[in-house]
């Protein structure tokens, strides 16, 4: 990776974690919140829920609801705009992730290929419950009886008191 | 005992996938759009905004669409081997301006040069959004059906395009 | 000069490291004794240059050198002299330097505190902790050197981030690193125990202080980290599950589950692989997390110069230390032996069901962290796992970890009687109960019962408390007495655990109102306007420009008032930091023992507006609190005065000779 690669990555990196993109951003004509039809108080929740669900393509380590990017901007005025249409919340998403990907989703699918990963955990803990239950079975259950020789000495460690 | 290489075995694992991972780029999202219709471009064009740009009289052809912006550095470097395209590969060349004040881009190709047949106008990125446009450049393959075909994120290396534009097109001619 | 000087003392720390893992390891294999004793001072010598090396740096930043093409790039000479010296480790190279130094500082101690241990045992443990400083100086000297020079020097540097120009960030990695490197001494401890068979309550009693040491190093630095977030990068938020947030809290999870697995060992000597292991996995997890955030596989905020190749070095480390480790634990464990027996119900069995849900909790973020790599790998697409996912698997795995941490106190060793458990604890349940359904009634707006995860999260926070004090009372009580005078008699370790369980409790009550009842508004407001949120009123007063050391501002005035009354008056400010022309949102944050007032400073809009984020937080500084008590709990723990009577009875051992001893086949305490 040549140095200036690296200088781009870490200052596109640097400027997301703060929120404001520094190269030239362009002065969009992109609807503005104010030309868009108001939401009621349950459809702004849901918006919010909605964005916080939804991950920033340009800065990846933010939510849609955090991140100042351009491109985050005008996918939450789409999201406004699909609400006040009456569209569902299933529905939006599946507008983005028809068009981006399941990486524009926060919470991973269910499908064949995330089914490790959601189940692994609790299958996991199960497994570690059931491992702990056998071995604790086995130690607490029975130990080996003295054989004669043994109980002699036990005997006389008791009798003599040494 | 077996158990006692469980944890070795795992960490093993773990690290071969990691190897694996440092080739790859984490940042970079594939399309997916592939496979799928293009989505309708109904935008005026920049050097003729009486006139729009429609998907479905480019049927029957290969294309490419190229997102550009003005104020994108990397586009200008890509210029020359999009001219080369265009040009002596005879392949339609389109554009799309991404989130631009046309008369910034119209001064941008004068200054230039403009290897597209044509360029719509996105000013408000909505159509961009339908394409899964993320950043700029992208270019987009859309074969002779409407589908696109394939997405290079990123601008467009004589290596790039020998190595992976290039088959792609010619596997659909 | 001075850089040459730093570099010259690495490579002579090189030599030192190189000795004090050899040798030793050489000696306690033969019986060679003048190897043995090379440990103690190589660990001094290697310390001292270490610190040499670092102090050159540091002069190289405090004077402005930018001939030195890392000062160069993390330093300017506007910035204030304390930051110069903070940006030591505001870059890859230097933080791998302060990793370093925390590593001969933790070898130092351990060679100067483990003058009781037998000379073989004591010289493995060093050896290991060398040949750790061993990988990190080669990776120093030859892929990372901090001393590089810049030929012609810049003119000025470009300036350290300013989002580390902050007093909590100058404090919040030297805490994690002391937490990572810390690990080693458990990891060292147990490789040696792997190597010499001597594994038995003993040396769980050995490593127990420096394990807690550690951790609470490590909740100090997770503490400082979070709240850095909180209340700098103005989104009012404070945890992500971002990849490198994932990568101390993994470590984290598993110390805990260590820590709590050697008390089994040192009571009763029962599960002691178990044990070995954990410590093996917990140090792991700490080299997991280095080579995640510094190789680019993942992306994060926290990356720092991404470098495959850096990465890939990073990774072979890993792979011989941790590779190393395992193989060695799948070649000596089964000798180790198993200790006493206990019943099915039982305190060491609730311990380590606890271990259980902690290590499954640990892996199962370490899943959610890696998967995407996975996927990716094998070409089965790219998705994103975050906060959603996070919290939707980590608070069902955690729950019966809490429930548990309430149980165990209480529990008899060996054998526990499930109804005078019962008896012991009805109160302390009833009343968690009665708080979780009770307290959302309570909560400013029309009363309401709580969501399932409020009232969850209530629950857990309460029964962790009530159980604490169950427990402290039965502990004082039981059999009479004056109570007061019991108080006195009790080891500190019990107070640590007092103090940290119920910090669990308060750390949960703090998220679960924090989250389950915040009211947030992000909007445009117009010079003038007031807004109100969870009672408050916050008016738009005024803005003006100011300057600070190496940034300009607008900095907006925000009285805030309540039913008419001023509360306070907070300054939220928009800095641009000139060198590196980077805007950041400084946000002004009002925190109470009830609630925070936060406010934000996000666009302008127009001429006379800007987008504001306006957020009252109920119980913030009970997550912060929390954890406080969590690490003050762990520090008195380490200071138990039992630990180093634990040198006396060390002393009247035999001292052990090089070869593998008559104690592996031991069994029992």
């Amino acid at each position: 990776m040549n140095a200036a690669r690296l200088l781009a990555t870490w200052l596109l990196a640097l400027a997301c974690s703060v929120g404001t993109i520094v190269a030239a951003a362009p002065a969009s004509a992109a609807p503005t919140a104010a030309a868009l039809p108001p939401l009621s108080a349950a459809d702004q929740q849901r918006a919010d829920k909605l964005a916080h669900g939804l991950r920033c393509l340009v800065c990846q380590n933010q939510t849609l609801a955090d991140s100042n990017a351009p491109l985050a901007h005008d996918m939450r005025n789409l999201i406004h705009a699909q609400l006040a249409e009456g569209r569902s919340d299933a529905q939006i998403m599946r507008f983005f992730e028809d068009r981006y990907g399941d990486f524009v989703r926060y919470d991973p699918p269910f499908k064949p290929a995330t089914w490790l990963l959601w189940l692994g955990p609790f299958a996991l803990l199960a497994l570690g419950f059931w491992v702990l239950l056998r071995t604790l079975k086995r130690r607490s259950g029975a130990r080996p009886p003295l054989t004669a020789d043994e109980r002699a000495r036990a005997a006389r460690f008791l009798d003599t008191g040494s | 005992m077996l158990r006692y290489l469980l944890p070795l075995g795992a960490f093993m694992a773990m690290a071969v996938f990691l190897a694996m991972g440092l080739s790859r780029d984490p940042r970079a999202v594939p399309s997916a759009m592939i496979d799928k219709p293009a989505p309708p471009i109904d935008l005026p064009l920049l050097q003729a905004p009486a006139q729009r740009l429609d998907v479905q009289s480019l049927r029957g052809q290969v294309w490419l669409l190229n997102v550009w912006a003005s104020w994108c550095g990397p586009c200008r470097d890509e210029l020359p081997v999009l001219r080369d395209v265009a040009q002596r590969h005879g392949i339609p060349l389109y554009g799309l301006n991404y989130k631009d004040k046309p008369e910034d881009a119209r001064d941008w190709l004068a200054r230039n040069g403009n290897p597209y047949v044509a360029s719509a106008s996105d000013t408000d990125g909505r159509v961009g959004i339908e394409y899964g446009v993320y950043g700029v450049p992208e270019t987009f393959v859309i074969d002779g059906a409407g589908r696109i075909r394939y997405k290079q994120l990123g601008l467009i290396t004589p290596d790039i395009w020998r190595t992976r534009i290039q088959p792609v097109i010619e596997a659909l001619q | 000069m001075i850089p040459e000087i730093g570099l010259f003392s690495l490579i002579l720390a090189l030599l030192t490291a190189l000795a004090q893992t050899i040798l030793p390891l050489v000696g306690a294999a033969t019986g060679w004794q003048a190897g043995l004793r090379v440990a103690r001072p190589a660990a001094v010598g290697q310390f001292c240059l270490t610190v040499l090396a670092f102090g050159c740096l540091a002069w190289s930043f405090v004077h402005n050198d930018f001939s030195v093409l890392y000062v160069a790039g993390n330093s300017h000479a506007d910035l204030p002299a304390a930051y110069r010296f903070a940006a030591v480790w505001g870059g890859h190279e230097g933080s791998l330097l302060l990793w370093l130094l925390l590593l001969t500082a933790w070898t130092l101690a351990v060679a100067v505190f483990s003058r009781r241990l037998p000379l073989a045992f004591a010289g493995r443990v060093l050896a290991v902790m060398g040949g750790i400083s061993v990988g990190l100086l080669l990776f120093l000297l030859f892929l990372s050197n901090p001393f590089e020079r810049l030929m012609p020097p810049a003119m000025a540097g470009r300036d350290l981030n300013p989002l580390l120009q902050d007093p909590g960030m100058i404090v919040h990695p030297p805490m994690l690193y002391m937490g990572y490197v810390g690990f080693s001494v458990a990891f060292a401890f147990a490789i040696a125990a792997l190597l010499s068979g001597e594994l038995d309550a003993l040396w769980a009693r050995w490593v127990r202080p420096w394990t807690l040491a550690a951790w609470t190093f490590l909740t100090v630095g997770i503490l400082l980290g979070s709240a850095w977030a909180y209340y700098v990068l103005g989104w009012g938020g404070w945890w992500f599950w971002d990849p490198v947030e994932n990568a101390s809290f993994m470590p984290w999870l598993a110390g805990t589950a260590l820590i709590h697995s050697l008390i089994v060992t040192e009571r009763r000597g029962a599960f002691r692989s178990w044990t070995v292991l954990l410590a093996i996995c917990t140090f792991s997890l700490s080299i997991l997390g280095t080579f995640l955030v510094r190789s680019g596989v993942l992306t994060s905020v926290h990356a720092f110069a991404v470098d495959p190749g850096r990465g890939l070095y990073i990774l072979a480390f890993m792979t011989v230390i941790v590779g190393g480790s395992l193989a060695l634990y799948a070649w000596r464990a089964p000798t180790v032996g198993l200790g006493g027996g206990f019943s099915l119900l039982s305190r060491e069995s609730l311990l380590l069901s606890n271990n259980v849900v902690l290590t499954v909790a640990a892996g199962s973020v370490l899943l959610g962290t890696l998967y995407p790599v996975v996927l990716d790998v094998l070409d089965w697409g790219k998705i994103s796992i975050g906060p959603p996912y996070f919290e939707a698997v980590f608070v069902p795995l955690m729950t019966p970890a809490i429930f548990l941490m309430g149980v165990g106190p209480m529990a008899r060793w060996k054998q526990a009687d499930m109804p005078d458990l019962g008896r012991r604890l009805r109160v302390a349940f009833a009343v968690s109960v009665a708080t979780a359904v009770m307290l959302p009634l309570a909560m400013p707006g029309a009363p309401r019962l709580g969501s399932p995860m409020i009232v969850l999260g209530l629950w857990l926070a309460a029964w962790s408390v009530a159980s604490t004090a169950a427990h402290a009372a039965q502990r004082l009580t039981d059999g009479g007495g004056q109570w007061l005078r019991r108080l006195g008699r009790q080891p500190r370790a019990w107070y640590g655990m007092l103090l940290a369980h119920a910090g669990i409790g308060i750390f949960i009550a703090g998220v679960t109102l924090a989250n389950g009842y915040e009211v947030k508004h992000e909007l445009r407001m117009e010079l003038g306007a007031t807004q109100e949120a969870g009672g408050y009123q916050f008016t738009f007063a005024s803005l003006a420009p100011t300057t600070g050391p190496n940034y300009t501002a607008q900095r907006a005035v925000f009285p805030v008032t309540r039913d008419g009354k001023p509360v306070v008056t907070l300054y939220p400010e928009k800095r641009l930091y000139t060198v590196q022309d980077m805007a950041l949102s400084q946000a002004d944050i009002d925190s109470g023992f009830t609630r925070d007032l936060f406010v934000a400073l996000g666009e302008p809009v127009g001429d006379t507006a800007w987008t504001v984020r306006i957020q009252v937080k109920p119980f913030m500084t009970w997550i912060w609190t929390g954890c406080l008590l969590m690490a003050l709990g762990g520090l008195l723990a380490a200071g138990d005065k039992r630990y180093r009577r634990a040198q006396d009875v060390a002393a009247r051992l035999p001292k052990a000779d090089a070869a593998p001893s008559a104690h592996a086949a031991r069994g029992g305490a």
